[in-house]
């Protein structure tokens, strides 16, 4: 029968939502094919009791590695455990997010099973009994359809982009065991030192308030923040490499070519003239809004709805009716 | 102390250039393309360059992988200050796994402190060579990699995760892919320039073997609606919050 393999992403304690978009897919590749879904779940203690939510978006199978040793993130660790895994339980795909961790565990598990890999997909279909994925090349400016020549076909899906589904199985929870020990990893974690206020990151954020160059003043950023608050959160604030280079804003918030891809519903492109390297990195949300006073700015051309004007009027009014449909 | 590193580079189109799909609509145009060395791995030379004039003495070696034309990049990276660099000559146009084997397997026998890569590759934007050539030689490694510092045999590496930053500690030999973060890249100098025309670079014909994957077709993404300018100033703000709300449903 043919197994797709599905990481489950949980972060202190919490399953993430591109976990259930990953579950989702997963779900619905095997369907196509008549197969089952395997779900992974790998963190400290405590995890087990997420292993009913995975089942709700489609896991038949929960397999939950419970350790201290899974405190942190840990490539070596996870990917031994994944790949002992795979070799177990032989699976047509693995399906991975493309977050800032499913994008260090997909290609490592891919080599360890020296099997090719695709990722940031976008779409995955079923052609033949064969999986067929698509992803951006040259930062969205071309797709390409991608096979595979081997099993498992190892794919990360862009976050966002897969919406989760409700297809509810009893799921049934299975005891992965976990013999690691932190003290062997060559990379071990130290610290993680979460951005101010455990904030939603741009990449994940399904609305992006970005702001560029037209804010004027770092300081000006904060009625993005505000804005962003509204939306009580639901929002992430992302920067253009102009206010970044300027030192206004921290690379994690950069999009665009050199900075996060993010695919939120909604993204709104503040005082930022939409720049051919600022475009590569948001053209796949789902509605853009634009706030600039030149009518000409490029963002225009690729805008869903524009407003033109000064910005500093006009996010604060806007702010203030956000906050009015709460 | 001597700090030894290996930087993979690769020769990208610039980001501003436009993409044309090929005739058998499985590549894309390189005529009339400018091409340039791939963003981050100015940053991963850089780091690189760093920690050698930190030591005070040290080697920086450049490796690519590609035809002729990608030694460009290795060019760049002699201008800006690498010492050596090696030409893996393999076809055109490969990617990922078939990559990662080829770099490992020539980086195998070599010496070194630091093996340095781009976070990605601005044009398959695969973001895989890196973490694919840790497992080949089984490594240990750190990615998105934005500051790093050396002492005692050890790396402190500050890496970019979701939401934050996450500090890893790392023996040597190590390997990172580096991303914007503490490393300004320096460009060349028109005295490195000169230099770099009599620095060696290898060349080594190489098979490549199958990347597991297979580009059946490329096409351009649907073009975006041209859409529309609701109006002037802050008095537009409730129609545009109507249109959110009625018409695209998303609030
Ligand atoms: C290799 C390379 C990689 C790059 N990667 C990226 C990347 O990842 N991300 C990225 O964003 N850029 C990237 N760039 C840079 C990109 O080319 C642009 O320079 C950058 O995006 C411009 O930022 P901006 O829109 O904030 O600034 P500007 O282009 O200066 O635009 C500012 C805008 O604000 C508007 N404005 C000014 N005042 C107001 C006001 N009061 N109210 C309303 N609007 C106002 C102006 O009309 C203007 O349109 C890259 C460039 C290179 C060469
Ligand atoms: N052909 C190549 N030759 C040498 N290094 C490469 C090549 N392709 C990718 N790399 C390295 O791997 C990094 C990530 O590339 P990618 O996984 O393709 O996004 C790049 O920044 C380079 O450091």
């Amino acid at each position: 029968m043919p197994n797709i393999f599905a990481f489950a992403e949980a972060r202190d304690g919490e399953l993430k939502k591109v976990a259930q978009e990953v579950v989702t897919a997963a779900r619905q590749v095997a369907d196509q094919l008549g197969g089952e879904v395997h779900a992974v779940l790998l963190g400290p203690s405590g995890l087990r009791e997420r292993a009913g939510e995975l089942a709700s978006h489609g896991a038949d199978h929960v397999h939950v590695g419970e350790s201290d040793a899974l405190q942190h993130y840990s490539g070596e660790g996870f990917t031994t455990l994944l790949v002992n895994f795979l070799k177990a339980n032989p699976c047509d795909a693995a399906l991975f997010p493309a977050s800032a961790l499913g994008k260090d565990l997909a290609p490592r598990v891919a080599a360890r099973l020296g099997v090719g890999y695709a990722s940031e997909c976008t779409a995955l279909q079923v052609e033949n009994g064969a999986l067929v994925a698509t992803r951006p090349k040259y930062a969205g400016k071309v797709f390409a359809r991608v096979r595979f020549t081997d099993t498992p076909a190892v794919a990360s899906l862009r976050p966002n982009t897969f919406a989760p589904a409700e297809s509810a199985r009893s799921g049934e929870v299975h005891t992965l065991e976990v013999s690691l020990n932190s003290a062997d990893f060559g990379a071990i974690v130290r610290e993680i030192r979460a951005a101010a206020g455990e904030k939603l990151d741009v990449a994940e954020a399904p609305i992006v308030v970005a702001g560029g160059r037209g804010l004027k003043d770092p300081a000006n950023f904060k009625l993005l923040d505000e804005l962003a608050d509204a939306f009580g959160g639901r929002a992430a604030v992302g920067a253009s490499r102009a206010v970044v280079d300027a030192g206004w804003r921290p690379h994690a918030e950069q999009v665009g070519q050199t900075g996060k891809t993010v695919s939120p519903t909604l993204y709104f492109a503040i005082g930022i003239s939409g720049a051919m390297q600022h475009l590569a990195g948001m053209r796949t949300a789902k509605y853009i809004v634009a706030i600039n006073k030149d009518p000409e700015a490029p963002i225009f051309k690729v805008a869903d709805y524009g407003i033109v004007g000064d910005l500093m009027e006009i996010v604060p009014r806007l702010t203030e009716e956000v906050r009015k449909l709460r | 102390m001597r700090v030894k590193s290996i930087v993979c580079v690769k020769r990208v189109p610039d980001t501003e250039t436009r993409i044309r799909i090929s005739g058998g609509a499985t590549g894309v145009e390189t005529a009339g393309v400018k091409y340039l060395l791939n963003p981050y791995d100015e940053f991963a030379l850089e780091a690189a360059l760093k920690q050698k004039e930190g030591a005070g003495e040290g080697q920086v070696t450049a490796v690519t992988v590609g035809g002729a034309e990608a030694a460009e990049a290795l060019r760049s990276a002699l201008a800006i200050g690498a010492d050596d660099a090696v030409l893996l000559r393999a076809e055109a146009g490969l990617e990922g796994l078939a990559v990662a084997k080829l770099l490992a397997e020539e980086i195998r026998g070599r010496a070194y402190d630091l093996l340095l890569f781009g976070m990605k590759a601005v044009d398959d934007d695969l973001q895989a060579v890196g973490p694919m050539v840790a497992e080949l030689l089984d490594l240990p490694a750190a990615t998105s990699v934005i500051e790093f510092a050396s002492a005692d045999g050890r790396i402190t590496a500050q890496r970019e995760i979701d939401g934050g930053v996450e500090v890893v500690e790392l023996t040597l030999p190590c390997l990172l892919t580096m991303t914007k973060g503490a490393y300004k890249p320096r460009s060349a100098s028109l005295k490195g320039i000169m230099a770099a025309k009599k620095k060696p670079i290898e060349e080594k014909p190489v098979q490549a073997s199958s990347a597991g994957i297979q580009i059946e077709k490329l096409s351009y993404p649907p073009e975006r609606a041209a859409g529309r300018i609701v109006g002037q100033g802050a008095d537009a703000v409730p129609e545009l919050l109507r249109l959110l709300r009625q018409e695209a449903k998303v609030l």
